[in-house]
């Protein structure tokens, strides 16, 4: 678990995190991104931009 | 063999691929975040094979662009994305190779939009050439919205909305078809079902099996390729008058085409990485 930079709550970690990994955080619903591993560091995920997509 | 991912945020999909790479013990993981990477236009990075998975179609276009320069192959190519990243670009590779796709037109000013709408005929959609998910897709159903939205797009949207892309509304009743290409072969297709005309599953749109038929598996590896091939998610719509390639993906993204298809399609993905590699 890591804790929401947005609201604060618990956020729940997969078995497997890997750097620049998109979390919603279930208590906000904030879009987050795994900044670094160890320790697991949480930050805002970065806006949508135009050229964004498949 | 080591394997150059190229990434900016890390979605399912990414992660579907990444577990199937760390699963073939000869592979050494690379993780290019295209945030932090400093190209030298001279220096060839040290991994054997780039997988592109950016969700930046500038980044990965230049990152892919300056790779293959310096002799690294690429998953997909440079090329395939500058065709498959413009939706220009890509119905111009599909008309040159005579692969059926809704009738459209391309304009550079409102006013000569304006006459290539009423060309086709109402309703038409415009689409912004770069651009995914389904957004600032606008279905125009009469002369007064199409006046509005060019006059909106040339005010307020950046440049590239001055490049007006237009084209036929094809009735899809209710649902479109997304096809899986990796190498040769058309391995999976689903169709996309929603209530609104916009079916992309980011919208929102169901996704349920489709099957391979042989005329969906043709035109499939047909538009794929016209782009220049490789692996790619390819678009159709089922008109009365056949199958209509939409549009061609080339950072397919199919987290929700697995279990619906039975396929496993990072596995897929992988194996062509691997036999490109060689």
């Amino acid at each position: 678990m890591s804790e929401c930079p947005v609201c604060g709550a618990e956020v729940a970690i997969s078995d497997d995190p890997v750097e620049g990994e998109l979390l919603d955080c279930e208590e906000c619903g904030a879009e987050l991104e795994i900044l670094a591993l160890g320790p697991i560091t949480l930050g805002e995920a970065p806006e949508m931009e135009e050229d964004w997509g498949e | 063999m080591r394997v150059g991912f190229l990434h900016s945020l890390i979605r399912k999909d990414e992660k579907l691929l990444i577990a199937e790479l760390r699963k073939r013990g000869d592979i050494e993981l690379v993780f290019l975040d295209d945030r932090r990477l400093v190209f030298d236009l001279e220096a060839r990075p040290e991994v054997d094979v780039v997988l592109e998975r950016s969700i930046n179609h500038s980044r990965a276009m230049h990152a892919l662009r300056l790779y293959e320069g310096v002799g690294t192959r690429c998953v997909n190519a440079y090329e395939v994305a500058r065709r498959c990243g413009d939706k220009i670009l890509t119905a111009a590779s599909l008309r040159d190779n005579e692969v059926p796709q809704p009738e459209a037109r391309v304009a550079f000013t409102p006013e000569s939009a304006l006459v290539a709408i009423e060309e086709l005929g109402y309703p038409v959609v415009l689409k912004p050439a770069v651009g995914s998910w389904g957004r600032l897709l606008s279905k125009v159903n009469d002369r007064d919205a199409a006046e509005t939205i060019l006059e909106h797009k040339s005010i307020l949207g950046s440049y590239h909305h001055s490049i007006f892309f237009v084209q036929q509304y094809v009735e899809k009743r209710g649902r479109d078809i997304r096809a899986f290409v990796v190498g040769d072969e058309c391995i999976a297709a689903i169709y996309r079902t929603s209530e609104h005309w916009i079916t992309n599953t980011a919208r929102g749109g169901r996704a349920t099996n489709c099957p391979v038929t042989p005329a969906l598996a043709d035109i499939a590896l047909r538009a794929a390729e016209a782009v220049g091939g490789g692996v790619l998610a390819v678009d159709l719509f089922e008109s009365e008058g056949g199958l209509l390639v939409n549009e061609v993906n080339y950072t397919m993204e199919f987290r929700n085409s697995i279990d619906v298809t039975g396929v496993n399609i990072p596995e897929r993905v992988v194996s062509y990485l691997m036999q490109a590699a060689r």
